[in-house]
């Protein structure tokens, strides 16, 4: 023997990751919830196995079937050793008694579709109503991603010890509640949904929106994000316009972060942004999704926000936004869902729209929330539209005081920018 | 030329999915170089446990159970031209990252030296 045997190297992408988001979901149901620690455990033995006999002999044919083999013949030698001791899912106790049946019931449990099912029940019982949102996308990304405690606290720039209470007491929530989420004849599915398309929403935004500042991590959130809301789009039980607009967001905005985020992590302002970085296949699969998801009776939050980014994600520039039908977009969501946030951007498309010194009106209407005066990019707006109308000195102040509100080094360094570019003009 | 063996020990760090693949492809990228370069002959993990047998009266006794970092978790033969050039080839291995150690020992030769 001259060389490692094994097969030439795939491309493996993330599947230590993927492989362990499907096989905790197929374990926890064939072992019962309230063992899931057991199907962490069985499945880090199975990756854990699979490094060190890959390192030497390289790959087998297929290194995601070679994975589900070993968790599959793992599951049957604890089902085999504990059998008499544990109790595991209820549906399956008649099944694994007898030699006769868990080896056969073991190989249908871990069938590419009723895999597929599991990680939809999980995804559903990681949004269980008693967690927070903020608790069910941790969960998400440690059960269905494969992200480790540090890795999710590494994402959210959070500190370990608190994202691993926060995933310990979650996953305690889980274990206690019985079963997996039954996604069949179940009466609250809507409601359930509605939760875990919050969470995915949330998770998406933590990469689009968030501090962090390695592109990579953002990307990583985005991409997990879009991979989960797949799944449920995918899925007949799941499958709503909802879901579909939900996902055409992501993709249409998925399809800009190389242009927001610049390689070093830094924000870029719109006008600054290379439309030729842009994602175009992103951009036309999140088209495709948007007229799909307008087959429901019913526009939803998720459908407004899709079109403006695809107005946003079609222009040819900044100028050439078709402004007036952004701010219609705007008007709707405003009513939809009146938040804050919302009604800032709907300020700022007006200005962008009718003028400055119009935008800067409808800012000021907004002036006395509290939530807002404490978000940095209210103040930047301010800062923009005050540029933009001659005031370089009064914008400088506004960037200034956004710099001071900013949540992490790359917003601050963002705005002193601004600031630095309307000192700049003052000259 | 001469073979050596190299005995892995440790390296096995509880880690996260994501990181387990990192140091498998970087044991693949390291395998892949020592074999383009005509230095690897042979290798392979081992299973943790097994038995041990001591003694006049051959007592077998299950294991060794030691603790994983001392475990020899497996093996390579090597050829290379001296202990140092061994040794210096070694230093390329990813266990490092892990906490883990190469014990680098050359082969035993019917031909004399």
């Amino acid at each position: 023997m001259s060389k490692p045997e094994g097969s030439p190297a795939p491309e493996l992408g993330h599947l230590f990751r993927r492989e362990s988001g499907r096989l905790v979901s197929a374990l926890t149901r064939v072992f019962g919830v309230h063992n899931l620690e057991l199907a962490e455990d069985v499945v880090q033995d199975a990756l854990c196995r699979a490094l060190e006999l890959w390192k030497l002999r390289g790959f087998p044919d297929d290194p995601a079937a070679w994975l589900l083999v070993s968790a599959r013949n793992r599951a049957v030698d604890v089902l085999r050793r504990e059998r008499r001791t544990r109790v595991f899912a209820p549906e399956l106790t008649q099944l694994i008694q007898s030699e006769w049946t868990l080896v056969p019931a073991l190989s249908e449990m871990f069938q590419d579709e009723m895999i597929r099912d599991d990680q939809l029940r999980m995804m559903f019982s990681c949004c269980h109503p008693k967690l927070s949102d903020s608790a069910s996308v941790a969960l998400m990304l440690s059960l269905l991603c494969g992200f480790s405690v540090q890795e999710v606290a590494a994402a959210f720039l959070a500190e370990p010890a608190s994202i691993e209470k926060r995933i310990v007491r979650a996953k305690g929530r889980i274990a206690a509640s019985g079963r997996l989420y039954e996604l069949r004849g179940t009466s609250d599915l809507k409601a359930r949904l509605a939760r875990v398309l919050r969470a995915l929403y949330l998770l998406f935004n933590e990469g689009y929106h968030g501090s962090h500042s390695i592109r990579t991590v953002r990307e990583e959130l985005c991409e997990e994000a879009i991979r989960l809301c797949t799944m449920l789009a995918e899925h007949p039980s799941t499958n709503s316009p909802e879901v579909l607009a939900l996902l055409a967001l992501m993709y249409l905005n998925a399809a800009r972060l190389p242009g927001r985020i610049n390689q070093t992590g830094e924000l870029m302002p719109l006008n600054e942004q290379d439309r030729g970085s842009w994602n175009s296949e992103f951009v036309q699969r999140g088209i495709n999704l948007l007229n799909a998801s307008a087959s429901g009776d019913f526009v939803t939050p998720f459908h407004v926000e899709a079109a403006i980014a695809a107005e946003h994600a079609t222009s040819p520039s900044l100028a050439g936004t078709n402004w007036t039908r952004i701010v219609e977009h705007y008007d709707i969501l405003l009513k939809l869902r009146p938040t804050p946030v919302v009604a800032l951007n709907r300020a700022i498309a007006i200005g962008q729209e009718q003028g400055p010194e119009r935008g800067l009106a409808e800012l000021a209407e907004l002036g006395q929330d509290a939530h807002l005066a404490r978000y940095p990019f209210f103040e930047a707006a301010f800062g923009e539209l005050e540029l933009r109308a001659g005031r370089a000195a009064v914008a400088q102040s506004h960037f200034e005081r956004a710099a001071a509100r900013a949540r992490g080094m790359d917003e601050r360094r963002f705005f002193l920018g601004r600031a630095a570019v309307c000192a700049g003009e003052q000259v | 030329m001469s073979d050596f063996m190299y005995l892995f020990r440790g390296g096995m760090n509880q880690s996260s999915p994501e990181e387990m693949q990192k140091n498998m492809q970087k044991w693949m990228g390291w395998m892949k170089e020592l074999s383009a370069k005509g230095h690897f002959k042979a290798g392979e993990p081992l299973e943790a446990g097994g038995r041990t047998l001591k003694g006049k009266n051959k007592v077998v006794t299950d294991g060794p159970f030691t603790e994983s970092k001392d475990l020899v978790g497996g093996y390579l033969v090597v050829t290379a031209g001296s202990l140092d050039q061994a040794t210096e080839l070694a230093k390329g291995c990813p266990i490092f990252e892990y906490d883990g150690t190469v014990e680098v020992r050359p082969l035993m030769l019917m031909q004399q030296p």
